[in-house]
């Protein structure tokens, strides 16, 4: 039993099939990555995981609990976090605010009528919230406003953020899409020494070959809104039917 | 002090030092004179600075910090004042019970309102206050008469029953409102030379009401709830992906504000015991809205100098007229003074909208952050010419 199951998922919009069957265990403590071409049904899939969409058919469990119905925050708070292909943060707030909120929703939950005390003086959130950026290298942009922040760095406080809830399952949507290739090395070594260091589950969607491989220890190819295979890395570079649902029949 | 941190503490204190000096600040021209006419100082007017300024902190809650902008708020200050209304009817003269009574309902109505309209965000969710605004008003106009009385508005009688007070004062009249006996309209007029100074029991309710009105707002500020709202209207998406509920932090927000309102048209009734359906029409909604923009939405102090700004232009602008234009412009030829009243005719008196669109247009152009940005690029400049003062002093040694 993996930490995530996903059993005979199908989800229809209109006149397209955009996933039919799909079948996903994702196992504790691993890096699981979903690869597949343009209009494979991959992010349809993610926002399935995550209640934005509710599938058709099938059922995805978390940890035992079925996710489907609830509503995103209530999943998060299950344990599930997610980042963004363009990374959602609160541009409006500072780097400390920013990671401050998580850290509420983490000990106050869903939501938490507190409108007299001062945020400032919770000791507690903005030790948690400080030590996170210090871990993320960011400590002294902490006064900052997030939107005037490089793309990396907004990235880098996503993941942060997220990481700071503590999740089981970590869901990363093409998460060095549009990045400078120095960025996105970045951005592996980071998820690398997250994985490594934490008792955390990631699962990720990617396009950028290079980053797949130098991260995941499993992969599950998805092509026409249907898995083709689940393998470990070695054995899907060499697969064909993988080339071929990336490179088209002729290859 | 108060548990807030020194610059909110200093804020405090320059809004409690406005208020309770409001009779001398707003008084600085000698009776008699020409520039009288521009005193604001005079019971009436106070109270709607101070009154208006409540409405515009508690709208500030709901737009400034989640930026769901609300076209409806007045009908909770309509709610407010029927409220208060009735309860010096039934109850008594006294002002308290009145207030807490306009605050729940208002709450309540709120709660309601917000309810449904928070289902929908941005323009969707104006348009549903709106509706639901106009709705009200429509009701109060017709349909409830027995309750808000239509279009004569809601008025004290002799014969209301009046509880646990008086129906009639022993020579036959309405009672007036008081705070245990210390009544509303009470003045003290203090002569010091050619100036005439008034400190009205009335106003000093409200001012003080302000003060507490506006601690709370800094605290809901400077709140995990208030950083939470600023979330909401930073990044909606996060937030729910954060594992955080945005739908009961609005509604909160939502319901909060409309307290604000209802705790202003209580004091509205308070000190001129009648209300009417015309307190709710959609463009008593868009005056918070100019007034909480005009002064800087989503700062502390903007909507309260936005309210004054806007009532003071209202009051005082309203009441030139051509006689006084000319009265200023004597000094000039004869045709060129008829000249220049002709051009300065349409922004005067029933023209002051006319001078406050422009004003606005111009704020929202260049001072997108109200007369608070305002006030800080002054600030700034000051600071900025100081610090090239200091630097300058300190290089000419060494040359």
């Amino acid at each position: 039993m993996g930490i995530l199951e996903v059993k005979n998922v199908g989800k229809r919009f209109g006149g397209l099939q955009a996933l039919s069957d799909v079948n996903l265990s994702v196992k504790e403590n691993s890096v699981h990555a979903i690869i597949g071409p343009n209009g494979a049904g991959k992010s349809t899939l993610l926002n399935c995981l995550v209640g934005k969409l509710i599938p058709d058919s099938g059922s995805v469990m978390f940890d035992g609990q079925s996710v489907l119905g609830r509503a995103p925050y209530e999943i998060n708070q299950m344990g599930i976090s997610r980042v963004f292909q363009t990374p959602e943060i609160f541009g409006d707030l500072t780097v400390l605010e920013n990671m401050m909120i998580p850290c509420l929703a983490k000990r106050d939950g869903a939501f938490e009528l507190n409108a007299i005390g001062s945020v400032m003086s919770q000791r507690d959130i903005l030790d948690k919230a400080e030590a996170m950026l210090e871990e993320m290298n960011m400590l002294e942009k902490r006064h900052m406003h997030a939107a005037a922040m490089s793309r990396g760095d907004k990235r880098r406080l996503e993941i942060g953020m997220c990481l700071s809830q503590e999740p089981r399952l970590l869901l990363l949507d093409e998460p060095t899409a549009g990045m400078a290739r120095a960025d996105t090395n970045n951005t592996i070594d980071l998820l690398k020494q997250i994985s490594d260091e934490r008792d955390i589950t990631i699962a990720i969607i990617e396009h950028d070959m290079h980053v797949v491989f130098s991260l995941a220890n499993r992969i599950t190819v998805l092509a026409q809104g249907t898995p083709l295979v689940e393998d470990d890395p070695q054995n899907i570079r060499g697969n064909p039917k993988v080339r071929e649902a990336y490179l088209g029949e002729s290859a | 002090m108060f548990g807030l941190e020194k610059r909110d503490t200093t804020l405090l204190l320059i809004v409690a030092i406005l208020t309770l000096f409001a009779p001398f600040i707003l008084n600085p021209f000698p009776t008699g004179s020409g520039l009288a006419q521009f005193n604001a100082g005079y019971p009436d007017l106070m109270q709607r600075f101070v009154i208006f300024g409540i409405f515009a902190i508690g709208f500030n809650i709901l737009f400034g910090l989640t930026g769901y902008l609300s076209f409806g708020h007045a009908a909770f200050l309509g709610v407010g004042s029927y409220s208060a209304v009735w309860m010096f009817k039934l109850l008594s003269m006294n002002v308290l019970p009145a207030i807490l009574l306009s605050v729940i309902i208002s709450g309540l109505f709120a709660l309601v309102i917000g309810y449904i309209s928070l289902r929908r965000s941005g323009i969707y969710f104006s348009i549903l206050t709106l509706a639901f605004a106009q709705m009200s008003f429509s009701l109060a106009y017709s349909v409830l008469t027995p309750i808000t009385n239509g279009e004569t508005g809601l008025q004290l009688t002799l014969d209301d029953p009046r509880i646990l007070g008086a129906s009639a004062t022993a020579d036959g009249s309405i009672p007036v409102t008081n705070l245990f006996g210390l009544e509303m309209r009470s003045t003290y007029q203090m002569a010091v030379g050619a100036w005439d100074f008034q400190f009205n029991i009335g106003y000093y309710l409200c001012a003080l009401i302000l003060l507490a009105a506006f601690y709370l707002s800094i605290r809901i500020f400077r709140s995990p709830f208030g950083m939470m709202l600023r979330a909401v209207k930073s990044n909606q998406q996060r937030m729910n992906y954060t594992g955080l509920n945005s739908k009961p932090y609005t509604l909160a927000a939502f319901v909060i504000s409309g307290m604000y309102a209802g705790l202003a048209g209580g004091l509205m009734a308070s000190m001129d015991p009648l209300a009417g359906a015309e307190r709710m029409q959609w463009t008593a909604s868009g005056e918070v809205v100019l007034m909480t923009i005009l002064g800087g939405a989503g700062t502390l102090i903007g909507p309260v100098l936005g309210a004054g700004f806007i009532k003071y232009f209202e009051n005082i602008f309203s009441k030139i007229n051509d006689n006084v234009l000319h009265g200023w412009f004597s000094f000039l030829p004869d045709g060129l003074e008829d000249f220049v009243v002709f051009i300065v005719h349409p922004f005067i008196g029933k023209g002051w909208h006319l001078t406050l669109g422009i004003l606005f247009m111009l704020v929202v152009i260049y001072l997108p952050g109200g007369l608070v940005e305002g006030g800080q690029r002054i600030h700034g400049w000051i600071r900025g010419n100081k610090r090239g003062d200091a630097s300058q002093s300190k290089t000419n040694p060494a040359e």
